[in-house]
């Protein structure tokens, strides 16, 4: 059992108190860390202004990846090198290849966004494999708004600096990582007020017992708001990223199945690999930095209606594992959402894992992910459709839907109806997405009308439909995969 | 063309003169300290031992009788050290500039949704903000006026309808060919400045204080703090070193902040700071006015306009703040860059139950100019003609080049050689046939392009504010201190006015420091805005430059026995003839000749003429044009919109420094985008600002700014006589962003040909598959 939050900023190994593991990252950087270059721009992790780099071991080797400081608590960094903006030019000159090109490119007007954005593409010059597309830099920078330039010049910059082969890590970065790894629990503080990161599941299981009250975070990218914007108070934190195997990914033969701490950003490759819209969804999921920390479980846990991840894994028939103690119980995942913000979760009971039946190949998956802005926005309406082809014929047919009712729900009568339907008659359709349409009663709220979910629930239905009967996607979408791979990739 | 070219060669002075400095890409000022991080906003300030923070208790209403806090609770929380309501305020509770209309914090009536109310004072921020939520509030609450169909249906106003009537448009309406009369409703705008809202107020001795102030405008914080602390301003020392962006938001909107922090640092003796959290900004600072432009136009066949009415109904808010200014300029850009034959421009201020509406960007230009370039689409659908080919025939030109408030406009020939060579360049014409063919596909994408042109007034309309103070100190090693009253808000001006002095005493820009802006150097100054900055502030530190070369020349002239005309300064050295010294040899030598080597520089704008209740005068120094040409992409089941490409060419006259008019101009451009697409304002039916935080406010990301994105500048002399025949750059860009909306309306037209799109601004993807529907069914 450890009693302090352990991670290494500027060579030192540096130890916090429970009262620091649960500041904000943020807060620890710009008030006891005199690290002001990080700047606070809105405390929700929407603006970027506020990105710095968490250097961790995966795999045997340093990854570096640009986290939201202001909604991640400092002991979530627990493990890691912090690297912020000043560690990239120790001296006071620039001397960061991504600093210099932004210099030398008028990357920077206020300057305000411009550390955040420095750090985020430093993050991309040292981990992103080459050649490096202006695609993958403006989904690096997805998290990153600036007000001032237009953003041209930086990405011209970024595309710049990544021109360049990819650095070496610095060797003592792996060896002081790997010196600080242990396998200890930890419990900073009392029973009144802690930081605890169990390792095992009993372990967990044990605190949640003990203290039913506690705040549980995995990637705190919702649960960090509730801290800054809803000022909760949560004397009482239990992380749940260092228990063991809780983030395990494994493939079976007939599945997918991934452990509720798995980030949203270690998943995406294989869950990509499900279909090529569950990648687009994943791709335009929150931004580099929210994929970082967000978790799998935290997606399906936190019970949002506009959660990306639920619609679309339960159009693939995904199963929810759940746990407690000794006990486990599995479900489908659809049956886990009861009514808005209310679950089928027992007191002490976590997500343990969700897993996928393998599509097979006579699947066809479409998602659609509706937003006012393309990128990194959370979704009006996100439709899942999951089809099964005997000839022109649809043979199967699950179809689910966020943002059209309190929870993640399939249109069921939609679903009936949908059997045996006629590819080649588009003539004969528009009684089904009328029956679609019918089937939901959205709310209207800023980010869309009742009307207007309607009206897009039933058009991606058609859109699914069409493209399904044999539409070109370049004929249906205003981004089309192709535009989107990564170089790279 | 080049794309985004950011060096122009061969720029000269008036006199023909080779420039060194001027006319260069140099990097913004503090450009080494952005990439670093080290650059100081006044949150980074190393704290004062013993500094207090601040959060307000805002207003849980829009509007009602605020009978009384109960602020016990507040004041018995940890760490609380002072709660500041209306009463504590010393001097006059008022942030208004004019109209004494909206006070610091409440007193008697709640104004709107999230008004401050009080001002805990604690140890931490953190604190500050818990205990802020503490409080019970015993307001009578009323039906808001909210929206401008609410306040026209009240008849509730901030001001007094003002008109500009140029002909008989009523008449040339009723003998007109053609008609066409709608509405078109425009959305406001969040500034969204990265650096929220913050002010830092030190006590000093004998009653002084002085405020770091993330503001665009010291001298108008310097006023408010002294009117609400009851002192003399010359006690009130306002500072500034850089904005985290500012557009307008941080104009008058600023003082507020400052002068809360100033409050408490004298209620407690102690330094006080005042950051708002990004909600609070959202909810308790103005944003751009909507506005809803009720519009009738006579045309002919051919399209060309005979008369034009319409009334821009703006929505102000709960006070006046800037709306005089800002609806005048709507109404001073009712007409674009077209020739109005005969036109009435009608003005309607609102007032409602929200935030006072603010400066920005634009100030009221682009709503005015969006209405008219919709009636220049409405037009040309209605007609058959390209909307090209429409607004060209309507350009000004000699002799009808008029303007609806009774200046001419006698530049015309700038704007028509840039729409021809934009056309040409962006290769319009093969786009547009390219484009119909797509269309005529009857596919469920479809794809639009627009070429819109723009005239942008610059100066400020308000005639004594056209004016600027810069102060120059030449030290005795020769480096250079300037200071000015224009603010830094990442625009560029600090460098382009360094560049000027730079210039005039022909020494490198290194040796040139500008410092924060400081109502102790400068006092008096104008708001950095209006796009006037490098105009005003350039002239004036020229003038102060000049002075001391003036004095420093007879020194060398002495010293070498040589004739004053003879001597030279260039590339940091003074010679005359074969005999050359430092420039800080120079000053040096000047100091021991008992020669002073600081000097102040006033300037202010010819010819400023306006009079706005005659409506006669000439309101602009000169104008500004531009033009942009975007095509995109919708997606007519979805309501999806890609900008495909953007081609701009603007004016900026001869470039001061190429690449922080280019950094402005795709900034703007980016930034008017955001306004009219993405960016959309939604209030509760209580009159809370829904879209309170860039979680539900979304303005422009990286990859909504299309890959094929080319700007260039005309790099032609402006032809009045600005600093080194340079042009104002910071607003008009913006408006460039119609033609991103006039491209969507072109592809939604092609869903019926002929047809008036019923598309409003912000163009969300709710807005553009609505108006597809209605297109269709
Ligand atoms: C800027 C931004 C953009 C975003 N964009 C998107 C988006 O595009 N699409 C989208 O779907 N979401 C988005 N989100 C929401 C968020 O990122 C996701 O919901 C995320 O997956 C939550 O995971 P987390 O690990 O961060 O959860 P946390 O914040 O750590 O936890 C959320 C809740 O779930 C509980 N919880 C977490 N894990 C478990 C578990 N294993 N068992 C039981 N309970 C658990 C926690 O106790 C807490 O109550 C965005 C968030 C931000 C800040
Ligand atoms: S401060 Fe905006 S994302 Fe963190
Ligand atoms: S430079 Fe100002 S926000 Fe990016």
């Amino acid at each position: 059992m450890r009693s302090s939050v352990r991670f290494i900023r500027r060579g030192r190994i540096v130890e916090l108190s429970a009262a620091e593991a649960r500041m904000t990252l943020l807060d620890w950087l710009r008030l006891r860390d005199a690290a002001v270059g990080t700047k606070e721009g809105c405390a929700e992790g929407d603006c970027g202004a506020c990105t710095v780099i968490l250097a961790r071991m995966k795999q045997g080797r340093v990854v570096h990846e640009p986290v939201n400081a202001c909604i991640l608590l400092a002991g979530q960094a627990d493990g890691a090198e912090v690297l912020t903006v000043e560690d990239l030019s120790p001296t006071g000159a620039v001397h960061h290849p991504v600093q210099d090109a932004m210099l030398r490119l008028h990357g920077s007007q206020c300057g305000f966004c411009t550390p955040g954005i420095v750090m985020s593409l430093a993050a991309m010059h040292q981990d992103a494999p080459r050649p490096v597309s202006r695609q993958a830099v403006c989904d690096q920078l997805a998290g990153n708004l600036c007000r001032c330039t237009g953003y041209r010049p930086i990405v011209e910059a970024a595309l710049e600096a990544c021109a360049a082969p990819q650095p070496e890590v610095p060797a003592a970065r792996g060896v002081a990582l790997t010196a600080l790894r242990d396998e200890a629990a930890i419990f900073a503080g009392n029973d009144a007020a802690f930081f605890a990161a169990p390792r095992r599941e009993a372990e967990l299981f044990d605190l949640l017992a003990r203290y039913p009250d506690a705040l549980v975070v995995a990637g705190a990218t919702d649960a960090g708001l509730w801290l800054t914007k809803a000022l909760i108070a949560a004397p009482r934190v239990i992380w749940l990223a260092r228990v063991e195997g809780l983030d395990r990914i494994e493939r079976t033969r007939t599945a997918l199945s991934i452990g509720a701490t798995a980030t949203v950003a270690d998943a995406a490759r294989e869950l990509g690999s499900l279909a090529p819209d569950l990648a687009e969804v994943i791709r335009r999921f929150g931004s580099t930095q929210v994929r970082a920390s967000a978790t799998v479980g935290g997606n399906i846990a936190n019970a949002s209606p506009i959660g990306d991840l639920a619609p679309c894994l339960i159009a693939l028939g995904a199963t929810l594992e759940l746990a407690a103690g000794n006990a486990t119980r599995t479900l489908p995942l659809e049956d886990f959402f009861v009514a808005y913000k209310k679950q089928d979760r027992r007191p002490g009971e976590i997500v343990r894992r969700i897993s996928v039946p393998l599509p097979d190949v006579a699947m066809q998956f479409r998602a659609f992910k509706i937003t006012k802005r393309m990128d990194e926005d959370i979704s009006a309406v996100l439709g899942a459709f999951a089809f099964q082809v005997d000839g022109r014929r649809i043979a199967s047919a699950r179809v689910a839907f966020g943002g059209m009712a309190g929870i993640p729900a399939r249109a069921r009568t939609t679903e009936q109806r949908l059997l045996g339907l006629d590819l080649d008659a588009p003539p004969t359709w528009p009684p089904l997405l009328d029956c679609l349409a019918a089937e939901f009663k959205p709310l209207s709220d800023h980010r869309a009308s009742a009307e207007y979910r309607s009206l897009v629930a039933r058009n991606l239905l058609h859109k699914a439909l069409l493209e399904i009967a044999g539409a070109p996607l370049s004929s249906t979408r205003i981004v089309t995969h192709v535009e989107a791979a990564h170089a790279g990739e | 063309m080049p794309a985004n070219d950011t060096e122009l060669a061969g720029n000269v002075d008036d006199a023909g003169r080779m420039l060194d400095v001027v006319a260069k890409s140099h990097p913004q000022d503090s450009a080494r300290l952005h990439v670093t991080g080290a650059a100081t906003y006044i949150d980074d300030i190393r704290e004062p031992a013993g500094t207090l923070h601040l959060a307000c208790g805002h207003a849980p209403v829009a509007r009602g009788e605020l009978r009384g806090v109960d602020l016990a609770a507040v004041r018995a929380a940890p760490c609380v050290v002072a709660v500041l309501t209306a009463a504590d305020v010393p001097g006059q509770n008022m942030i208004a500039q004019a109209f004494a209309d909206e006070p610091l914090l409440a007193e008697g009536r709640v104004l709107f949704h999230g008004q401050p109310v009080f001002a805990v004072v604690a140890e931490t921020r953190e604190a500050a903000r818990r205990a802020a939520r503490l409080a019970t509030f015993d307001v009578v609450q009323e039906t808001p006026i909210l929206t401008i169909d609410d306040a026209l249906a009240a008849g509730t106003r901030v001001l007094p309808d003002y008109d500009f009537v140029h002909g008989d448009a009523t008449s040339a309406l009723s003998t007109a060919p053609r008609t066409l009369s709608s509405q078109l409703m425009i959305g406001g705008q969040e500034h969204f400045y990265l650096e929220g809202m913050i002010g830092m107020a030190i006590p000093g001795e004998g009653g002084t204080m002085t405020v770091y102030s993330s503001t665009q405008d010291p001298t108008e914080v310097q006023h408010i703090t002294a009117r609400i602390l009851g002192v003399p301003e010359a006690s009130v020392m306002v500072e500034t070193r850089r904005l985290g962006g500012g557009f307008g938001g941080k104009e008058s909107q600023a003082c507020q902040w400052a002068a809360l922090a100033a409050l408490a640092a004298r209620a407690t003796g102690r330094p006080c700071k005042m950051r708002l959290d990004r909600d609070d900004d959202f909810a308790a600072t103005g944003k751009r006015h909507d506005f809803r432009a009720d519009w009738q136009v006579g045309f002919d066949d051919a399209g060309r306009l005979l008369a034009y009415d319409v009334a821009l109904n703006a929505r102000c808010g709960c006070s006046v703040d800037l709306s005089v200014g800002v609806v005048d300029r709507a109404m001073f850009h009712a007409g674009n860059c077209y020739y109005l034959p005969d036109a009435t421009i009608r003005s309607r201020r609102l007032k409602t139950d929200t935030v006072s509406n603010t400066a920005f960007r634009g100030f009221g230009g682009p709503q005015g100019i969006l209405a008219i370039e919709r009636v220049l689409d409405a037009v040309a659908h209605a007609t058959g003609r390209d909307p090209l080919d429409v607004r060209k025939d309507n350009l000004f030109s000699p002799g009808r080049d008029v303007t609806p408030y009774g200046m001419k406009v006698d530049d015309t020939s700038v704007l028509r050689d840039i729409v021809d060579e934009l056309e040409a360049t962006s290769n319009y014409r093969a786009r547009r046939a390219d484009i119909t063919a797509f269309n005529a596909e009857n596919g469920i994408l479809r794809r639009g392009i627009a070429l819109a042109p723009l005239q942008f007034g610059i100066s400020f309309t308000l005639a004594h504010m056209n004016q600027a103070g810069a102060l120059v100190n030449v030290y005795q090693d020769g480096s250079v201190l300037l200071n000015h009253g224009g603010t830094e808000m990442g625009q560029g001006l600090f460098v382009k006015v360094a560049q000027v002095v730079a210039e005039e005493f022909g020494i490198p820009l290194e040796a040139v420091r500008p410092t924060a802006t400081s109502t102790a150097m400068v006092p008096n100054a104008s708001p950095t805005a209006a796009s006037a900055g490098s105009d005003l502030n350039g002239m004036a530190a020229r003038v102060a430059a000049a002075k001391i070369k003036a004095r420093m020349v007879p020194v060398a002239s002495a010293h070498w026995d040589v004739a004053p005309e003879s001597i030279a300064f260039a590339r940091g050295r003074v010679s005359s003839g074969n005999k050359s010294m430092t420039f800080g040899e120079l000053a040096s030598l000047a100091r021991k000749s008992q020669v002073s080597l600081s000097a102040t520089g006033h300037y202010k704008t010819p010819g400023i003429t306006w009079d706005r209740d005659k409506r006669t005068g000439k309101p602009f120094y000169y104008f500004a044009f531009g033009a942009a040409c975007a095509e995109v992409k919708i997606d007519t089941l979805t309501g999806e919109m890609k900008v495909e490409r953007v081609d701009i060419l603007h004016d900026v006259g001869s470039s001061l420094n190429p690449a922080i008019d280019i950094g402005q101009i795709e900034g703007g451009f980016v930034q008017g985008m955001g306004w009219l697409t993405t960016e959309e304002l939604v209030f509760d039916a209580k009159g809370r600002l829904a879209t309170h935080a860039p979680s539900t406010y979304k303005i422009p990301v990286a990859s909504d700014v299309p890959a094929d994105f080319r700007v260039a500048l005309t790099n032609r002399p402006n032809s009045a006589d600005t600093i080194y025949r340079s042009k104002g750059v910071g607003e008009p860009p913006l408006v460039l962003a119609t033609s991103v909306f006039s491209a969507i309306t072109d592809a939604l037209h092609s869903l019926r040909p002929g047809a008036q799109v019923p598309l409003h601004a912000p163009a969300t993807p709710e807005r553009i598959l609505m108006a597809a529907e209605s297109l269709r069914s």
